[in-house]
């Protein structure tokens, strides 16, 4: 069973009077396990379907069936509960709290979780997070006091939190540097060769797209391109061929996933199969 | 109660990532609340400082005097009529059950001469049980008898202010003479001294005489001016007060329905009437004071549009990770109750010290009244939900969408 279905997706914004036709019936299937890129030019109608499967917002029409139920219609609180326990969100500008701790960033979802969780449950929770992106050493640390990819992976274990079915990347790579970026990929990759949790990732540059299993094109509201990647690029073998970093390498070098110290609740398992 | 507990946590951890901020949204509420509360026991220790004066002056007393009196249509206005008389004043001895002690008084303005010291006072004259009406005790010599009343002998008593005045502090002037209008009067004795009384003359600066020694050879007339009566307990004042007009109005062939040509008033209502005087001060002052209470919940309201704006891509992402928008609207309203609780809090401690500061070092009675502080503590409570309320809803009817995207 698919983790994500969509049928015949349409949203229509009405701008003044123009209607402004971003989906024109997008139709997609996502199999559990599939790291699934989606490119296109801006305007082309990606984001507004990234934001319609991060259920931030609904379609005008059509179907979209997450983990077996039907999202499309449901009430601004529910939603709210779907990308609470069900999506993990990662963006292009990070949206960590300044002056927050790393790991109480990482805590956060579980602030608005519809379960009652214990303050010792959250913290050990959020140091396991933080452990599948190697960041437990600094788990105390700002923002401020992090690097860009180090913040990006702060944020990708907020988004792990939850064990979401689904992990939402907006342009996780566009505010950091070419290793960096890669770093950050081979992060992602890891979390779906090892751990099996299916990954959606917005970018426009095609580099990028390559890190995924299957890639999608958006125009004008439609798929224009779906494709299944035979070349697929693999960020832990780039990072090896890459010089080391001078500086700060050891947190900062790609880390290994530790499949036995992981305890349950945080990103264990395939999710939604 | 968990939900509501991790709910302070998240807006206390907010409100101390700015402490600056803070510290000076909450300053307005502090400053509000103290000067509500500071303002109120001022006011509040003035009313009962007056109250604690009447108290002394004795509760009991009842005032009669004489009233307006009207000629060819011509209205004189008060004390001007001349109908009340030493007869009345021995009626109500004789024929008013309540009425425990009784005298007649008159009273002048005069010069007292003694040696080459003078002294303008209110000379009054009265009867013999004056002292005990008063509970006023002698500090040298004796009041005068009767036997002086009936035959009007030229004695005076003394105000202690007067008898200092005349002849030096600590000096017995028992014995002496001095002279009042030309003529020469004995000292018999000096009154204990009282301190300033109901109102803002100095009980003190008075000399009494004889009533009927201050009418023959002081002022030439055959009426009296007004009658001073005790009940013989604070319970019975208003029925003996009724009682003496009933009787007074009886003798003086006062037809129902007109007006009483004297007037009868117990330190009950004249304590009544400037204690009204004091709260409408009081209310006025707490109004000032609330107005800087208004303008700190303006404050709280500003800070926190502004927090809503500057968080905005913060309240996306909270949204997009799960909170539903009753959560980010709890969030902002509990900040902004904190931030005027706090205050108010701090502001009730900030008025305990201006009062005690101003007891201590002005010397001006206060008195914290329980009412103001909790009217106080709760307003502000009220203050942060309702100017906390609208930058709350403002924050959680955002769109995630946008308000992840604002810059």
């Amino acid at each position: 069973m698919p983790v994500i279905s969509v049928k015949d997706l349409k949203k229509t914004y009405v701008v003044g009077d123009i209607q402004v036709h971003a989906l024109r019936g997008v139709s997609v299937d996502v199999e559990p396990g599939e790291f699934l890129c989606v490119t296109g030019p801006s305007g082309s109608g990606k984001s507004t379907f990234m934001h319609i499967l991060g259920c931030l917002d609904k379609p005008t029409s059509g179907k979209y069936i997450l983990d077996g139920q039907d999202v499309s219609r449901m009430s601004r609180d529910d939603l709210a509960k779907v990308r609470n326990h069900r999506i993990g969100f990662v963006f292009q500008g990070f949206n960590l709290l300044s002056r927050t701790s790393a790991i109480e960033n990482v805590e956060l979802p579980l602030l608005y979780s519809r379960d009652q969780i214990k303050g010792s449950d959250r913290h050990k929770r959020a140091r396991a997070a933080l452990e599948i992106v190697g960041l437990l050493e600094r788990s105390h640390h700002h923002p401020n006091q992090l690097s860009g990819g180090q913040q990006q992976r702060v944020a990708i274990a907020r988004a792990l939190i939850n064990n979401p079915s689904i992990l939402l990347a907006d342009e996780p790579t566009g505010n950091l540097d070419s290793r960096t970026s890669i770093e950050v990929m081979d992060v992602f990759q890891r979390l779906n060769i090892e751990r099996g949790i299916t990954i959606l990732l917005i970018t426009h540059e095609h580099d990028i797209a390559e890190y995924g299993t299957r890639t999608i094109a958006f125009r004008d509201g439609h798929i224009v391109r779906d494709e299944t990647n035979t070349h697929r690029r693999m960020a832990k073998d780039e990072l090896a061929a890459l010089p080391p970093p001078e500086v700060n390498g050891g947190s900062d070098s790609p880390m290994a996933l530790k499949k036995k110290s992981a305890p349950r609740g945080a990103a264990a398992g395939t999710a939604g199969s | 109660m968990m939900r509501l507990l991790m709910i302070l946590r998240v807006a206390l951890k907010a409100l101390n990532r700015n402490k600056m901020r803070t510290t000076l949204t909450m300053l307005g509420m502090i400053i509000g609340v103290a000067a509500v509360i500071a303002m109120v026991a001022l006011g509040k220790g003035a009313q009962k400082s007056i109250e604690d004066q009447i108290k002394s002056a004795g509760t009991n007393i009842i005032n009669v005097m004489s009233g307006n009196f009207m000629s060819m249509g011509v209205r004189m206005g008060s004390g001007a009529s001349n109908t009340l008389t030493v007869e009345d004043a021995n009626a109500i001895k004789q024929m008013v059950p309540g009425a425990q002690y009784v005298a007649a008084g008159v009273s002048t303005r005069n010069q007292i001469i003694a040696g080459n010291q003078n002294w303008q006072t209110r000379i009054q004259g009265t009867d013999v049980e004056f002292p005990m009406i008063r509970s006023w005790g002698m500090k040298y010599g004796t009041f005068f008898s009767t036997q002086d009343i009936t035959s009007a002998t030229k004695v005076v008593v003394l105000g202690s202010l007067v008898a200092t005045n005349l002849f030096g502090e600590e000096v017995d002037p028992t014995g002496q003479i001095v002279r009042i209008k030309n003529q020469p009067f004995k000292v018999v004795g000096v009154l204990e001294s009282k301190g300033s009384g109901t109102g803002f003359e100095d009980q003190d600066d008075t000399a009494m005489v004889p009533y009927t020694t201050a009418q023959k050879k002081l002022m030439g007339i055959q009426h009296i001016q007004n009658i001073t009566v005790s009940a013989s307990s604070p319970t019975t004042v208003a029925t003996t007060a009724e009682a003496i007009t009933e009787l007074l109005r009886t003798r003086h062939k006062i037809m129902p329905g007109d007006t009483d040509d004297f007037m009868v008033r117990t330190l009950e209502e004249m304590a009544a009437m400037r204690t009204e005087t004091t709260r409408t001060m009081t209310a006025l002052l707490a109004g000032i004071a609330g107005v800087s209470l208004l303008v700190g919940g303006i404050g709280i309201m500003n800070i926190m549009l502004v927090s809503v704006t500057e968080r905005t891509r913060e309240i996306g992402l909270r949204m997009a990770i799960g909170a539903r928008s009753s959560d980010v609207l709890m969030q902002f309203l509990v900040e902004a109750v904190v931030l005027s609780l706090f205050g108010g809090g701090i502001g009730i401690a900030l008025g305990f010290g201006i009062s005690w500061g101003v007891t201590e070092f002005l010397t001006w009675p206060t008195t914290i009244s329980t009412d103001a502080v909790a009217l106080a503590f709760g307003f502000s409570a009220v203050i942060g939900i309702f100017f906390g309320f609208y930058p709350a809803t403002k924050a959680a009817k955002l769109d995630p969408i946008e308000a992840l995207r604002f810059e």
